[in-house]
C-alpha cells in the first residue's frame, strides 16, 4: 500500500526486535469477544487513478455554481478567490502542520495567525480578534454565551427575526443546556424596520445580549447605533453577525456601530463554497472582554536572544489548562481556512476590498432593477449590500427548481430554511457577487419574467 | 571536524555553534533564514494584488452606512503576498518536513490525492444551499462516508456534522442529555477519568454536567472499582477514550461498558485515538453508545495548523433518534437531506452547525479510506501499533515507560529517567527540536508527572524510527552526563530561540499597532 513504508521483511524485524511472535500479541489487551479476525465487509484497495476516477464520477453528479448563472447565497458566498490563495495553502509546512504548540517551528503559523487577528479585529471594527472558530454559526452561539457570562445573572438572549435560521437553530441548541433562555423574533423580511423595533421593545433588566444580523437573512442593511444604545441603556450586550464579510469594504463595521462582540463568517474570503464546509467562524470584542473569549489567542513576545516572536497566549480560557472551567471546549479550529483568509485579505489590501465590496454592491442594485419590473415579483429590500429579496405571486421553491431546469441556480426559497412558515412560502433571496455578470443577471430576469407570464 | 568524501570540511555536531558568527549581515538575514516582517509593516492600503474592473458610478443603496473609516488592511502585489507567505512557511515544522511523534493527534502522512480531488469543481463550487437535484454526488459523497464509518465502528447510526473531535463531544453529550430528559431522568455528573483530554470535562460541563474525575489504576487503566463506586442514579455516563491517552487499550472496556448501562448510564468513547484499531476492533463490540472520530487523525485529512477538522459521531440505536439534523436520506427522487426536525415526535436535539459540515474534510476521508479498503485500513492499525511498541521497547532501557507494554499507537514516558538531572520534560523537547524533530506531546496525560506521549503513525518508515531511537537514546544519554545547557539552552537551532510565554500573557499584544499610535498611547 503506498502510504504504507514497511514491508514484510520490515515487520518480522521490528516484531522480533520487540520479542513479539506476531502481531496479535501486540493487541493481546482487546477483549477475545472484540477482536475481529476477518476482514470488515468493506472495498479492498484501489490505486490513485480508481480513486480519482471514483471521485470524478461523484463530482459529476453535481452542478458546480461555475457552469450555472448563480444567485445563491444566504450564509454563504461564491467569490473568485485568487489562484495564489490555494496554492499557498498547500505548502507542506502550512498544509501539515499541527496546532501551534512548539512555537519555535511553527512561527508561520503563529506570525499568520496574528496577522489574521489584526486583520479580523481592523475589518470588524473591534480591540481584539481570536484565532477562528469553526464557522459563523457556532461563533454566534458562543458569542451568546460569552454575553451571558459578562453580564452574570441575566439569562435572556434576543435574537432578531432577520438572523440565518440555521444561526437561531444552533444557538438554541448550544445554549439548550444552560439556563439561557433564547428568544427568537419571527421573520419579517417585508418589514425590515419593524423587526428593529419589536427587538428595541423586547429588550429588558434580564437581557444579557441582542443578536442582530447585518446585511440580515433577507438582504436588509441595519444601522446598529440605534440598537446598541437601546441595549446599552438596559446594560444589554449588543452580538453583531456579518455572514457576508465582503459587505464590510462598503459597509461600516458593526464594532464601530457600537456592537460588543462581533462574529462573523468568513468563508467569502479565501475560502470555496466547499457545499458548507469548512468555513471559517469569525470572533472579535472590546480588550476589556478578552479573558471571557473563547477560542485560541496569539500574542507578541520575545525569545531569548530578545527576537519578536509570537506564541498561544492567555490559554487559561482553554480546556487543555481549566478543563471543565474553560470558556469553552473548542480545540481544533478552523486554522488552514484563516491562512486562506489573510492571504486574500492581503492581496486584496484595503483599496482591493473596497473595491470588490462596491462591485458586489453595484451588481445588486442592476439585480433589483432587473427584478423590479417582472409582474408578480416585489423586492422588499431598499438598504441592501449584495442581496436582496423578492416576494413572488407563487411557491418560490417550484420557481427555482424551473429555473435551474434552465442553467439557473436563481438563490434560496425561504422555505427552505422555513418550511411551516407559509408566510414565507413565496420569499425567494438572491446573492449577486462580482462573478455575477451583468449576462447573468439579463439572464435570470429573462427567464424569470417567462415563468411569471404562466398563470398561477 | 568531519570530513565528506572529497576532503572538504563539512559542519559537526551542535557544539560549533552556529551564534559565533562573527558579522552581522546588512540585510538581518542568515542565508536561508530569512527574516520577514508583518504585513502590515510592508504592505499598505494603495497596494493591492488582484485587479478588479473599475465600478463606475452608480447610486448606492447602503442606506447611508458607506464605510469612511480607514480599515488598517495593507495589501501586496501578488509576487511580494506569494513571497511573505513562502518565506512563513520556511518558520513551520510540517509532517512533510519530518518525523511529527505529537501523542495524541496522529501526524500520519496527508495523501495529495485526496487534495485534489476535494478541489474537484464538482465537489468544491457547490453552494449548501443549491437544490438537492443537483448535488446528487454530494449527497452521495455523505451517504457513503456514512457507510464506511458505520461499518468500521460497528454501530448502526452516524451524524456527520460535528465541526472537530470537541464538537463531537459535545453532540454525544448532548444526545445523552436529551435521552436521559426524554425518560425525565435529570441526571447530573459525568464521570471522566484523570487521564482524559481536556475537551471531555469541557464539553461535560458545557452540557451542564458536573464533572467528577475517576483514577487510574497503576496499570494505566481506569480503575474499575472506583468507578463502580462512583455509578450511581445521578450518573448520566462516561467519556472513556479507548485506546486511552496513555496509549493503553482498556482491558475492563466491556465490564465497564455494562457497569454503567446498569446504572442507567450512556457510555461515550472518545475516538481520538481509533487509529490504533481500526479494522481489528469495531467499537459498537464494546457496548458504546456514542464515539466521536476525528477525520483529521485516523483519516488523514490535513491538520492544516490548527484545523479545519472534521468530527462526525456514530451512535447506538438507543441514542439515534437523538442525533442532530441534518442527515441524508433516500428517497423516491434519489437522495436528500432531512434538514428539520419532523412536526410530530421528532427526537433529534437540533441543529449543531449551519450547512451540513465538513464536505471538503468529507471527500478527503472518503478518498483515504478507498485508498486504503477494509484490507489497507486493517494494516494501518496493525502498522501504528507496531511502530508504537518499537519505540516503547527501543527506548525503554534509556527512558522511563510509565506502564508496562505492549501500548497500542503511542507510547507514554514519564521523567523519571531524567530525575536530578535538572533537565525538565520541556528542556527534553526543546532539545528535540535540535535534533530535527517534532517534539512528543508535553505534559499529557496528567496521570504521570511530565508526560512524554509519543505516537509515531504507521506512515513512518524504519529508518525513520532507528535515527530517532538514536537521537533520543543519546539525548537522554546526555542528559544524565550533566551536558544541562545543551538542554536549557535549546533549541539552538531553531528560526528563534526559547519564547518568552509569560511576558506574551502579562502584557498581551494580540494585535499590531502602528508604532506612532502606540507611542501616543504611552
Ligand atoms: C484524546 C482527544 N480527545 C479529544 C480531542 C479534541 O479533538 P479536536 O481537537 O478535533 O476538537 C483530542 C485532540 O486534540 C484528543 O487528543
Amino acid at each position: 500500500m503506498r502510504y504504507l513504508p514497511h514491508n514484510e521483511t520490515d515487520r518480522r524485524a521490528m516484531l522480533s526486535a520487540i520479542g513479539a511472535k506476531s502481531i496479535d500479541d501486540l493487541f493481546r489487551d482487546v477483549p477475545p469477544a472484540a477482536r475481529l479476525d476477518a476482514l470488515l465487509d468493506l472495498p479492498l484497495h484501489k490505486s490513485e487513478m480508481e480513486v480519482d476516477r471514483l471521485f470524478r464520477d461523484y463530482a459529476r453528479q453535481n452542478v458546480p455554481a461555475a457552469e450555472h448563472a448563480f444567485f445563491v447565497g444566504c450564509g454563504a458566498y461564491r467569490h473568485h478567490v485568487p489562484a495564489t490563495v490555494d496554492h499557498l495553502i498547500q505548502r507542506g509546512e502550512f498544509l501539515t502542520a499541527y496546532t501551534p504548540y512548539q512555537p519555535e517551528i511553527a512561527q508561520g503559523t503563529l506570525q499568520y495567525l496574528f496577522e489574521f487577528q489584526t486583520q479580523v479585529a481592523n475589518l470588524l471594527g473591534c480591540d481584539v480578534a481570536n484565532a477562528s472558530l469553526y464557522d459563523g454559526s457556532t461563533a454566534c452561539g458562543e458569542a451568546i454565551l460569552m454575553a451571558r457570562r459578562i453580564t452574570r445573572g441575566r439569562k435572556r438572549a434576543i435574537l432578531a427575526g432577520g438572523l440565518h435560521s440555521h444561526y437561531g437553530d444552533v444557538a438554541q441548541t448550544m445554549t439548550r443546556f444552560g439556563d439561557e433562555d433564547v428568544v427568537r423574533l419571527a421573520p419579517s423580511p417585508d418589514d425590515a424596520q419593524g423587526d428593529m423595533d419589536r427587538l428595541i421593545a423586547a429588550i429588558d433588566d434580564n437581557t444579557s445580549c441582542v443578536v442582530v444580523q447585518t446585511p440580515d437573512m433577507f438582504g436588509h442593511l441595519h444601522d446598529l447605533g440605534p440598537i446598541a444604545e437601546a441595549a446599552h441603556a438596559k446594560g444589554a450586550l449588543l452580538v453583531a453577525v456579518v455572514t457576508e464579510v465582503v459587505s464590510l469594504g462598503a459597509v461600516r463595521s458593526p464594532g464601530e456601530m457600537g456592537a460588543d462582540i462581533v462574529v462573523a463568517e468568513g468563508q467569502s474570503i479565501g475560502n470555496s463554497l466547499n457545499f458548507g464546509g469548512p468555513y471559517l467562524g469569525l470572533f472579535a470584542t472590546r480588550a476589556k472582554f478578552v479573558r471571557q473569549m473563547p477560542g485560541r489567542l496569539v500574542g507578541e513576545t520575545v525569545d531569548a536572544d530578545g527576537q519578536r516572536g509570537f506564541v498561544l497566549t492567555l490559554s487559561t480560557r482553554e480546556q487543555h489548562i481549566r478543563r471543565e472551567k474553560a470558556t469553552s471546549n473548542i480545540c481544533t479550529n478552523s486554522g488552514l481556512c484563516s491562512l486562506a483568509f489573510t492571504i486574500h485579505m492581503t492581496l486584496l489590501g484595503e483599496e482591493g476590498l473596497r473595491k470588490l465590496a462596491l462591485l458586489n454592491h453595484r451588481q445588486a442594485t442592476r439585480l433589483k432593477a432587473a427584478l423590479s419590473g417582472i409582474k408578480g415579483v416585489k423586492v422588499l429590500n431598499s438598504q441592501f449590500f449584495n442581496e436582496v429579496s423578492v416576494r413572488l405571486d407563487r411557491p418560490a421553491a417550484p420557481v427555482v427548481e424551473a429555473l435551474a431546469g434552465r442553467k439557473i441556480l436563481a438563490g434560496v426559497p425561504a422555505s427552505r430554511l422555513y418550511p411551516d412558515r407559509d408566510d414565507l412560502a413565496n420569499i425567494l433571496i438572491l446573492a449577486t457577487t462580482e462573478t455575477v455578470s451583468d449576462g447573468d443577471i439579463a439572464a435570470l430576469s429573462d427567464a424569470l419574467a417567462d415563468i411569471m407570464q404562466a398563470e398561477l | 571536524m568531519s570530513m565528506n568524501r572529497t576532503g572538504r570540511p563539512t559542519q559537526s555536531g551542535p557544539n560549533s555553534s552556529n551564534n559565533a558568527v562573527p558579522f552581522e549581515t546588512t540585510s538581518g538575514h542568515r542565508g536561508l533564514h530569512l527574516v520577514e516582517p508583518l504585513i502590515f509593516e510592508i504592505g499598505d492600503a494603495r497596494h493591492s494584488g488582484v485587479d478588479l474592473e473599475d465600478v463606475g458610478d452608480f447610486d448606492h443603496a447602503l442606506g447611508g452606512l458607506e464605510r469612511e473609516d480607514r480599515m488598517g488592511l495593507p495589501g501586496l502585489s501578488e509576487p511580494e503576498t506569494v513571497r511573505h507567505y513562502t518565506r512563513l512557511s520556511q518558520k513551520n515544522y510540517g509532517i512533510d518536513s519530518g518525523f511529527f511523534p505529537l501523542g495524541s493527534c496522529t501526524m500520519k502522512h496527508n495523501p495529495r490525492i485526496n487534495e485534489k480531488v476535494a478541489r474537484l469543481p464538482g465537489l468544491a463550487d457547490i453552494h449548501p444551499l443549491q437544490p438537492e437535484s443537483t448535488v446528487q454526488g454530494a449527497l452521495a459523497v455523505m451517504r457513503d462516508l456514512a457507510h464506511w464509518l458505520t461499518t468500521l465502528t460497528g454501530m448502526p447510526s452516524v451524524a456527520l456534522s460535528p465541526k472537530a473531535g470537541a464538537h463531537g463531544e459535545l453532540c454525544g453529550i448532548m444526545a445523552i442529555r436529551s435521552a436521559l430528559e426524554a425518560r425525565g431522568d435529570a441526571r447530573k455528573v459525568i464521570l471522566v477519568p484523570e487521564s482524559a483530554h481536556g475537551t471531555n470535562p469541557a464539553t461535560a460541563a458545557f452540557c451542564g454536567y458536573q464533572v467528577k474525575a475517576i483514577p487510574a489504576n497503576d496499570d494505566g487503566r481506569v480503575d474499575l472499582a472506583a468507578l463502580k463506586a462512583a455509578l450511581g442514579p445521578d450518573v448520566a455516563g462516561i467519556m472513556l477514550t479507548n485506546p486511552n491517552t496513555c496509549g493503553l487499550f482498556e482491558r475492563d472496556i466491556i465490564e465497564i461498558a455494562d457497569a454503567v448501562h446498569e446504572a442507567g448510564g450512556f457510555f461515550y468513547c472518545d475516538g481520538a485515538n481509533f487509529n490504533a484499531i481500526v479494522g481489528r476492533v469495531r467499537p459498537g463490540d464494546l457496548g458504546i453508545d456514542a464515539m466521536h472520530i476525528n477525520l483529521h487523525k485516523t483519516f488523514s485529512t490535513p491538520h492544516g495548523g490548527g484545523g479545519p477538522g472534521s468530527g462526525p459521531v456514530v451512535f447506538s440505536k438507543a441514542l439515534a433518534p437523538y442525533a442532530p439534523i441534518p442527515f441524508v436520506e433516500e428517497g423516491e427522487e434519489g437522495l436528500f437531506l432531512r434538514e428539520h426536525k419532523a412536526a410530530e415526535g421528532d427526537k433529534s436535539f437540533g441543529r449543531l452547525v449551519a450547512f451540513h459540515g465538513q464536505m471538503g474534510m468529507y471527500v478527503r476521508a472518503l478518498a483515504y479510506m478507498m485508498s486504503h479498503g477494509a484490507d489497507g485500513l486493517r494494516q494501518v492499525a496493525e502498522d501504528a501499533v507496531l511502530n508504537a511498541n518499537y519505540l516503547l521497547h527501543e527506548l525503554a532501557s534509556d527512558m522511563t515507560p510509565s506502564f508496562e507494554g505492549p501500548c497500542m499507537h503511542e507510547a507514554l514516558f514519564d521523567d523519571r529517567f531524567l530525575k536530578d538531572t535538572g533537565v525538565s520534560t520541556l528542556d527534553f523537547a526543546k532539545a528535540m527540536i535540535d535534533e530535527g524533530y517534532h517534539p512528543m506531546t508535553m505534559y499529557f496525560p496528567l496521570v504521570v508527572h511530565g508526560a512524554m506521549l509519543i505516537e509515531p503513525t504507521e506512515t513512518e518508515s524504519k529508518d525513520t524510527l532507528d535515527q530517532f531511537i538514536a537521537s533520543m537514546r543519546a539525548l537522554a544519554k546526555a542528559a544524565r552526563a550533566d551536558e544541562t545547557d545543551r538542554f536549557t539552552g535549546a533549541p539552538y537551532f531553531a528560526p528563534l530561540k526559547r519564547l518568552d510565554e509569560t511576558r506574551a500573557a502579562r502584557q498581551p499584544i494580540l494585535k499590531w499597532t502602528a508604532p506612532q499610535s502606540q507611542e501616543a498611547a504611552e
